[in-house]
C-alpha cells in the first residue's frame, strides 16, 4: 500500500498537523515549561509572577492540542485511532493532567489553606504532560505494532528506556522554554532567577540526548530505530546540527542582556529537532508502517472538511496573534 | 454480567457524556435568554434587564468552561476506547465532530470573547449582535454533534466500498430527514431546561424575599418560555418517536416493554419488563392506545421484540424507563408551566408559596429529561454503535483490557467527582448569591479563560498584574 502517493487534500492536512504541532509545542511548551519550573520554588511572590507572565496565553496554546486532534480525526482517522489506542494510558494522564493544570488557573486564588492542593495540580500536571508527550515521541520512534488498521500491542509497550528518556528529555525541554519565557516577560527577581536556569536546563537537555541516542542505538535498539538512524540523511543531519548549535548558543546567551534570545534559541532547537523528526519519518505517519496515503479518508471526506479548516483555522491564528499582541511587553508584579 | 472492555468502555463513554451534556445543554439555553435579555434591555431601556444579564452571564461563563474541560476528554474518547469505530466511520464522524470543535474555536475566539470583555469597548448595537452570534455559535454546535449522532442512529448518504464506510451524500448526512427533528428536539430540551432553572432560581429568590424586581422577571420568563414551549416539544417528540418507529423498530418495541406483536397494541404505561419471561409483571396499559400513537390508526399491527434474531435486540429495561421518567418530566414542565402563566394572570404568583416551592424544586427536571431521553436513545440503539452497519463489541479497540479501562474508569470517575463537583458547587453559590453589581472583566483574562471572568476582581491576583505601561 505504501506506493500510493497521498492527494493534494492529503498533503494539504498533513500540513496543517504537521505545523499544529509545531506551534503547539512552541507555545504550550513555554506554559508547560513555567509549571514545571512553579514546582521548583517556594516563593508565593516568584509563583504569582510566574502565573501572570502565562495566565492570558496558556488556554489559546492548547487550542493546537485540539486542532491536532480534530483535523487528524477528521484526515486520518486510521491514525487517530492507531495513536490513541497506542497510548491509552499516557492520554489519559495527559487529559488528567491538562484538567489539573486548567483549574490551577482559577482555583488557586480562591483558597489559601487549600492552595497547596491546587498549586500541587499545576506542578504535577505539568510534569506528567511533559512527560507523556516526550515518551510518545519515543516510542512512536521505537515502533508502534500495527494490525488491520489497529493498535496491536499492550497498555505499557511504550514505557521501555528510550521513551522514558526522550519524555525526561521533554520535561527538561519544556522547563528550558519555559525558562526562556519568563526571562523575556519579566524583571527583577524572576527574570535573574530563570536566568540561572536557562544555562543549567540546557546542559541537563544536552546531558539527556547522549544517553537517549546510545541507549536508542544499543540496548533498546527496534526495528523502528533500525530504520530511523537508516533514514538518516542530509536533511536530518543539517537540522540536527542546526539543532544542536541552537542549543549551544543557549548555553552561550543565558547570561547575556538580550532578554528574547534564550527563548528564541530553543525555539529554533525544537524547530529543528521537529524538522530532523519529520524528516525521517516521512511519508510515514505512525512510523514505519502507515503513511500518510494510507491513513488520508476519502477525497469526499478531506473535501468537505477543508472548508472548516478555511474558515477556522486563520480565524484562530489571528486570535493567537492577537492575544499575543495586546499582552506584549514584561508583566509586573503589582500595581503601584 | 462480567466485566469485559466493550462494557467498561460503555460505561467509561455514558459516565463522561453524562458530565459533559449538562453544561452545554445549559449553556445553549442560557446563550439564548442572554440574547433575549440584551434584546430587552436594548428595547426598552429597562436596567433590570441589564442586572440581569450580568448575573447571567456569570453562570453562562463558569457553565461554558465546564463545558469546554469536559468536552476535549469527549474529542479522545473516540480514539481510545473505540478504536475501530473511529476507524471505520472516521471518514464521516472525523469531519463531522472535527466542525464541531472548530464552531467552537470560532465562537472563542470571536464573539464570546466581546460578550465577556467588550462591553465597554463596542456599540451596544454590536454588543446585542455578538450575543445573537454567540446564541446562533452554540445552537451550531450541537447541529454538529446532532449530525454525528443522528448518523450513528440511522445510517444514510453513504456507500461501503472496500468494507470502509465512506460518505457518498453530505448533504444528506447533515441534513437528513432524522437529523431535521432530532436537532430541534435537542435544541428545545436545552431551553427548556434553561428556561426552567431560570423560574427556579426567581423562586428561589422570591422565597428568600431577596432580589425581588430581578426574580419577577426571572419567573415570569421562564414559566412564559416553558408554557409555550413545552407543547411544541410534546409535538417533535413525539416526531422523534415516529423516527424510532419507522427506522429503528426493535428499539421502538423495547421502549414499549412489546414482546410480541399485537394487533391492535396496547399502551403499557408502568410495568416491570421482565427479559427472561419475555413479558411485563404489574403492567398497567390500555388496549389500543399503543396502535394509535404509533400511527395514528386504532387497529393497526405492532411488531413486538418476537418479531427480531434476540442477538438484535435492545436492552429493555433503560429505554423503557428512561423514556417513561423523560416524559413523565416534560409533563411536570408543562404542569409548573401553565399553572404559573394561571398565577401570574390572577396576580397570585408570588404569594403562592407552595408553588413557589414546586417550581424551585423543578430546577433539575430538565436536566433529567435531557439525560434520560439520551440514555433512552444510546441505549436502545444497542447492539449496534452505527445502526444497522456497526455492532458496539465490533467497535472497541483491539487492544483494550479489563485493566486499562478500570484503571481509566476510575480516574476519570475521581477526578470528575472533585472537578465537576466543584464546579457545580460553584455555579450553585453564584445563584444563591444573586444579582450584585456589574460583571467586571480582570484584566489578564480573555475569552478561553471564562471561569477568570465569572470572579470577582478583588480576589484573583492575575488580576493584579499588569503590563508595564
Amino acid at each position: 500500500m505504501s506506493g500510493v502517493e497521498p492527494s493534494t487534500l492529503a498533503l494539504f492536512w498533513a500540513a496543517v498537523i504537521a505545523a499544529s504541532i509545531a506551534i503547539y509545542v512552541l507555545l504550550d511548551g513555554f506554559d508547560i515549561g513555567v509549571g514545571i519550573l512553579f514546582g521548583t520554588t517556594r516563593d508565593e511572590l516568584r509563583r504569582e509572577q510566574m502565573m501572570a507572565t502565562i495566565a492570558p496565553f496558556w488556554d489559546g496554546n492548547e487550542t493546537w492540542l485540539i486542532v491536532i486532534g480534530a483535523s487528524l480525526f477528521a484526515a486520518f482517522p486510521a491514525v487517530y485511532a492507531i495513536f490513541l489506542g497506542a497510548f491509552y494510558l499516557p492520554v489519559l494522564l495527559m487529559l488528567i493532567g491538562l484538567i489539573f493544570r486548567g483549574v490551577a488557573f482559577e482555583f488557586r486564588y480562591r483558597t489559601e489553606r487549600m492552595r497547596w492542593v491546587w498549586d500541587g495540580g499545576f506542578f504535577y500536571g505539568s510534569v506528567v504532560v511533559a512527560f507523556v508527550q516526550g515518551a510518545a515521541v519515543g516510542a512512536l520512534m521505537r515502533g508502534i505494532p500495527v494490525e488491520n488498521m489497529q493498535y496491536a500491542g499492550g497498555a505499557l509497550d511504550w514505557l521501555h528506556p528510550f521513551p522514558v528518556l526522550t519524555g525526561l528529555g521533554l520535561v527538561l525541554g519544556y522547563a528550558l522554554l519555559g525558562a526562556g519565557w519568563l526571562v523575556l516577560k519579566s524583571e527583577g527577581d524572576v527574570r535573574e532567577w530563570a536566568r540561572a536556569r536557562v544555562f543549567w536546563l540546557a546542559l541537563a537537555v544536552f546531558a539527556v540526548f547522549g544517553p537517549a541516542i546510545a541507549v536508542a542505538l544499543t540496548v533498546d535498539i527496534s526495528p523502528g530505530l533500525r530504520e530511523a538512524s537508516a533514514r538518516f540523511d542530509t536533511f536530518s543531519l543539517v537540522a540536527a546540527a542546526v539543532g544542536f548549535y541552537a542549543l549551544l548558543g543557549v548555553v552561550a546567551c543565558a547570561r547575556g542582556r538580550r532578554d528574547a534570545m534564550p527563548y528564541a534559541l530553543t525555539a529554533l532547537f525544537f524547530l529543528a529537532a521537529f524538522l530532523a523528526l519529520a524528516s525521517m519519518m516521512w511519508p510515514y505517519m505512525i512510523p514505519y508502517s502507515v503513511t500518510v496515503a494510507d491513513a488520508a479518508a476519502p477525497e469526499a471526506s478531506l473535501e468537505f472538511f477543508f472548508y472548516a479548516g478555511a474558515i477556522a483555522l486563520p480565524v484562530v491564528a489571528i486570535y493567537t496573534i492577537g492575544v499575543y499582541w495586546v499582552f506584549r511587553g514584561k508583566v509586573d508584579r503589582y500595581q503601584p | 454480567m462480567e466485566l469485559d472492555p466493550v462494557l467498561l468502555s460503555r460505561i467509561q463513554f455514558a459516565f463522561l457524556v453524562s458530565f459533559h451534556i449538562i453544561f452545554p445543554a445549559f449553556t445553549i439555553g442560557l446563550a439564548a435568554w442572554l440574547a433575549t435579555l440584551e434584546g430587552m434591555r436594548l428595547f426598552t431601556g429597562n436596567p433590570v434587564y441589564r442586572r440581569i444579564f450580568d448575573f447571567w452571564l456569570k453562570v453562562f461563563a463558569v457553565s461554558f468552561g465546564m463545558g469546554v474541560v469536559t468536552g476535549i476528554v469527549m474529542a479522545f474518547q473516540f480514539g481510545t476506547n473505540w478504536g475501530v469505530l473511529a476507524e471505520r466511520t472516521g471518514s464521516i464522524q472525523g469531519p463531522l465532530l472535527g466542525y464541531e470543535s472548530f464552531t467552537a474555536f470560532l465562537l472563542e475566539a470571536t464573539f464570546f470573547g466581546v460578550m465577556l470583555l467588550g462591553r465597554n469597548r463596542v456599540s451596544p448595537g454590536f454588543y446585542f449582535f455578538a450575543c445573537c452570534m454567540v446564541a446562533l455559535g452554540t445552537m451550531f454546535s450541537s447541529f454538529w454533534i446532532l449530525a454525528n449522532n443522528s448518523w450513528m442512529q440511522v445510517p444514510v448518504g453513504h456507500e461501503i466500498v472496500d468494507g470502509q464506510i465512506v460518505p457518498a451524500d453530505w448533504r444528506e448526512i447533515v441534513l437528513g430527514p432524522v437529523m431535521l427533528v432530532r436537532w430541534p428536539h435537542m435544541l428545545l430540551a436545552a431551553f427548556i431546561t434553561s428556561a426552567m432553572c431560570i423560574a427556579a432560581t426567581g423562586a428561589w429568590y422570591v422565597l428568600r424575599d431577596v432580589h425581588r424586581l430581578e426574580a419577577r422577571v426571572m419567573l415570569n420568563w421562564g414559566l412564559g418560555l416553558a408554557a409555550v414551549l413545552m407543547p411544541v416539544q410534546l409535538f417533535v417528540g413525539h416526531l422523534t418517536g415516529i423516527y424510532v418507529y419507522e427506522h429503528q423498530p426493535a428499539k421502538f418495541a423495547a421502549i414499549e416493554a412489546r414482546w410480541e406483536n399485537q394487533q391492535p397494541a396496547s399502551e403499557v404505561w408502568l410495568a416491570w419488563p421482565d427479559r427472561a419471561e419475555q413479558r411485563n409483571l404489574f403492567a398497567i396499559e390500555t388496549p389500543r392506545v399503543g396502535s394509535f400513537i404509533a400511527t395514528g390508526e386504532w387497529d393497526a399491527e405492532l411488531q413486538g421484540l418476537e418479531d427480531f434474531p434476540e442477538e438484535d435486540w435492545p436492552p429493555v429495561v433503560i429505554p423503557f424507563f428512561g423514556f417513561r421518567i423523560m416524559v413523565g418530566m416534560g409533563l411536570i414542565m408543562l404542569g409548573v408551566g401553565w399553572l404559573g402563566l394561571f398565577l401570574r394572570w390572577s396576580g397570585r404568583l408570588e404569594r403562592t408559596r407552595w408553588f413557589l416551592w414546586a417550581t424551585f424544586l423543578s430546577f433539575p427536571t430538565g436536566f433529567i429529561a435531557i439525560l434520560s431521553g439520551w440514555f433512552t436513545a444510546e441505549v436502545g440503539r444497542q447492539p449496534w454503535v452505527v445502526y444497522g452497519l456497526l455492532r458496539t463489541s465490533d467497535a472497541v479497540t483491539p487492544s483494550l483490557t479489563v485493566s486499562d479501562v478500570l484503571v481509566s474508569l476510575t480516574v476519570y470517575a475521581l477526578v470528575y467527582a472533585v472537578f465537576v463537583g466543584f464546579g457545580t458547587y460553584y455555579i450553585y453559590k453564584l445563584l444563591r448569591d444573586g444579582p450584585a453589581g456589574e460583571a467586571e472583566p480582570i484584566p489578564g483574562a480573555t475569552a478561553s479563560r471564562p471561569l477568570a471572568f465569572a470572579d470577582d476582581a478583588e480576589t484573583a491576583t492575575i488580576g493584579q498584574a499588569r503590563r508595564r505601561p
